[in-house]
């Protein structure tokens, strides 16, 4: 993987002592909060319902074993002994103090990580495809993009102060697992007359209005990625508003422009800039690429992985939800789920933390990944060491075997600890994961997506889950909106509302009622959850989710 | 004259960032209970501008809903009810460190 330059060392040193200074100004009354507060949000600092909060960026989701372990040293020694990943490939430590803050971020430098950019209105921490350099469907692996976007956009002087957040994914593979049409940017690796280079998807975004992004260039070469980054970027810093927090996206620049229009000036900006971009940045990109080259791969028999996978029927319930393909017939690529049921989505223990950090090292080529899906992907095991991968797993707690099942749930912190958040959304999602667990269901039902926001932002990507469940304050009370038939693929699809919500204690009945309904409905085993809702449409969904009977169904 | 719901004053504290509530004789408190309960709007004001003046020991003060209780105030929001004792999913935060 990537390792920093001197520069970037220098560069997160330098922002380490900067903040340590700001912090003890603070204490000491030089600065005031109003002064201080946009200071701690540049390094991720945000002040939540309970306690401080400091969100790590994981650039493209990628960590070594040595940054897992120094995570878990941060959650044993200035935090509760977890931490939780995120929607955005980032990990959150919910309980740190203030005066510890500058250590931590001390301590995540010596393993070249950092805070910065992961809050204020900036180009944030740019993921990928936690697949990549993988899977088997795949162009060509896209961090190479992410790494050099990451250090374009770092610090970046005309993007400190854009007129709201911004937030890029890319994907090297046809089927997106990056959510690329809900991005600010979406990237997404195409191949044309047998070049790669990219589709450009701009403007799409969830929270208070979800948009599925617009294509405004449909093959942009590879040398021409960072000045049309930075065309759209800085067309989006002049036009988009700043007068109005909830239309300062770019996806509402987008809209109110129009594609044409915004396509014509970008395109415009982009010759002014391309000729200022000398050649450097493909310099570069040929260094950072090498840094990516694929782990040499072992050569060794898989029959012991096929008399396991026979044998066991524990192990093949696990490798039938876990395993995805690799492009190496001998190898797979390893989901360990972070959703036990019960268990908060996307928490891992500082022992869990250690344990994949040594699974990496000995069977996986010490690389780890966090998926925007709030779970932990070893990208690159043998198949011949998947019974002792699976075994260790099993041991603290990681074996669950419920990937893409209705138990692997993404949740928002939610109310539990935003200080943004108008309902819980953690404990919605442990009661679904247990019913289904006593149910012992989610095997039969297939492939189904939960994803669940504790408010209108979003963070649980709600919009774009097969069963979308959003919290919200109704007159004082905790109340929740279902929405069917979201899809976060490159089929981006935003979910339909099904009417009226549901108090704290109905939302596990009322995901029961749906999920039952399509046991029911479904042509046969092989229809998932979403081409039964796609071909019926949402009315027999909501006459089961209602109780109103099949002649409301339309 | 319209009527004014009755509020606490609370922050959360500069360091540790755990909410905290003000009491009548000028104390930051971590229990809901002991806070001082503004029952006039003129006197609430009041206590929320000295509250915000103590920039070393809190931040972000402002004045939430409350009634009075047996033992005390009483929260009268979900969101700050959640305040008194931390997150559902674990045992941490304040109904850990004070046995609530």
């Amino acid at each position: 993987m990537y390792s920093y330059s001197d520069f970037d060392e220098a560069f997160v040193r330098a922002r380490v002592a900067q903040f340590t200074d700001q912090v003890n100004r603070r204490l000491d009354g030089s600065l005031t909060e109003d002064e201080f507060r946009p200071l701690r949000l540049m390094n991720g600092l945000y002040l939540q319902l309970h306690a401080y909060m400091l969100r790590v960026a994981i650039p493209y989701g990628t960590v070594s074993p040595r940054q897992m372990r120094q995570l878990a040293y941060i959650a044993d020694t200035w935090d509760k002994g977890y931490g939780h990943f995120t929607t955005r490939q980032n990990i959150q430590f919910n309980w740190p103090k203030l005066p510890d803050v500058p250590a931590i971020l001390s301590a995540l430098a010596d393993v070249e990580m950092h805070a910065i950019q992961t809050s204020g209105n900036c180009v944030r921490n740019v993921t990928a495809d936690h697949f990549a350099g993988a899977a088997a469907d795949e162009i060509e692996d896209p961090r190479p993009y992410a790494e050099l976007l990451r250090q374009w956009s770092t610090d970046h002087p005309e993007f400190q102060f854009l007129p709201r957040k911004f937030k890029i994914a890319i994907t090297g593979a046809p089927n997106d697992r990056a959510v690329t049409k809900a991005h600010d940017i979406g990237l997404r690796m195409v191949k044309k007359n047998g070049e790669t280079g990219f589709e450009v998807i701009v403007g799409g975004g969830l929270g208070r209005t979800p948009m599925v992004g617009m294509v405004v260039r449909d093959f942009l070469p590879i040398e021409d990625l960072l000045p049309y980054v930075e065309a759209v970027l800085s067309v989006y810093n002049v036009l988009g508003r700043r007068d109005n927090k909830y239309k300062a996206r770019i996806k509402i620049t987008l809209h109110e422009t129009g594609r044409e229009e915004i396509t014509r000036i970008v395109e415009e900006r982009f010759a002014e800039l391309k000729p200022l971009f000398a050649g450097h940045d493909q310099a570069l990109l040929a260094d950072i690429r090498a840094a990516f080259a694929p782990p040499a791969f072992r050569n060794a028999p898989v029959d012991a992985y096929d008399a396991f996978y026979k044998a066991d029927p524990v192990f093949r319930a696990w490798a039938d939800t876990n395993l995805a393909q690799h492009r190496n017939d001998q190898y797979v690529i390893v989901t360990v789920s972070i959703k036990a049921h019960g268990q908060t989505p996307g928490d891992a223990t500082s022992d869990q933390m250690r344990l994949l950090a040594d699974l990496a090292e000995t069977y996986g080529h010490s690389d780890l990944r966090i998926s925007h899906e709030q779970n932990v992907i070893l990208p690159h095991v043998h198949k011949s060491d998947l019974p002792a991968v699976h075994a260790a797993l099993v041991k603290v707690g990681l074996g669950t075997a419920n990937v893409s099942l209705i138990s692997d749930i993404i949740a928002c912190p939610g109310m539990d600890y935003c200080a943004l958040a108008t309902a819980r959304s953690i404990p919605v999602a442990q009661e679904i994961a247990i019913r289904f667990n006593e149910l012992k269901l989610e095997h039969e039902v297939g492939p189904l997506k939960i994803k669940i926001s504790g408010c209108i932002n979003a963070c649980g990507h709600h919009h774009v889950g097969h069963i979308g469940i959003l919290g919200l304050d109704r007159a004082g009370v905790e109340n929740y909106q279902i929405t069917l038939g979201g899809d976060g693929t490159e089929d981006a699809t935003i979910g339909e509302k099904t009417g009226p919500g549901f108090a704290y204690d109905q939302v596990v009945p009322a995901v029961e009622r749906i999920v039952l309904a399509y046991l029911d409905l479904r042509t046969s085993p092989e229809e998932t959850f979403l081409q039964t809702y796609r071909r019926l449409g949402i009315g027999p969904f909501k006459a089961a989710l209602y109780e109103t009977g099949a002649q409301d169904a339309a | 004259m319209s009527r004014f719901t009755p509020k606490v004053v609370t922050a959360n504290r500069l360091r540790e960032g755990d909410a905290v509530y003000l009491t009548a004789d000028d104390r930051w408190t971590p229990f809901h209970h002991e806070a001082e309960l503004l029952e006039d709007e003129a006197h609430a004001q009041l206590r929320l501008l000295e509250a915000a003046a103590q920039k070393l020991i809190v931040v972000g003060a402002y004045l939430a809903d409350a009634k009075a209780g047996p033992n005390g105030p009483e929260p009268t929001h979900f969101r700050e009810a959640f305040r008194t004792r931390g997150p559902s999913n674990y045992h941490h935060g304040k109904q850990a460190d004070f046995a609530l």
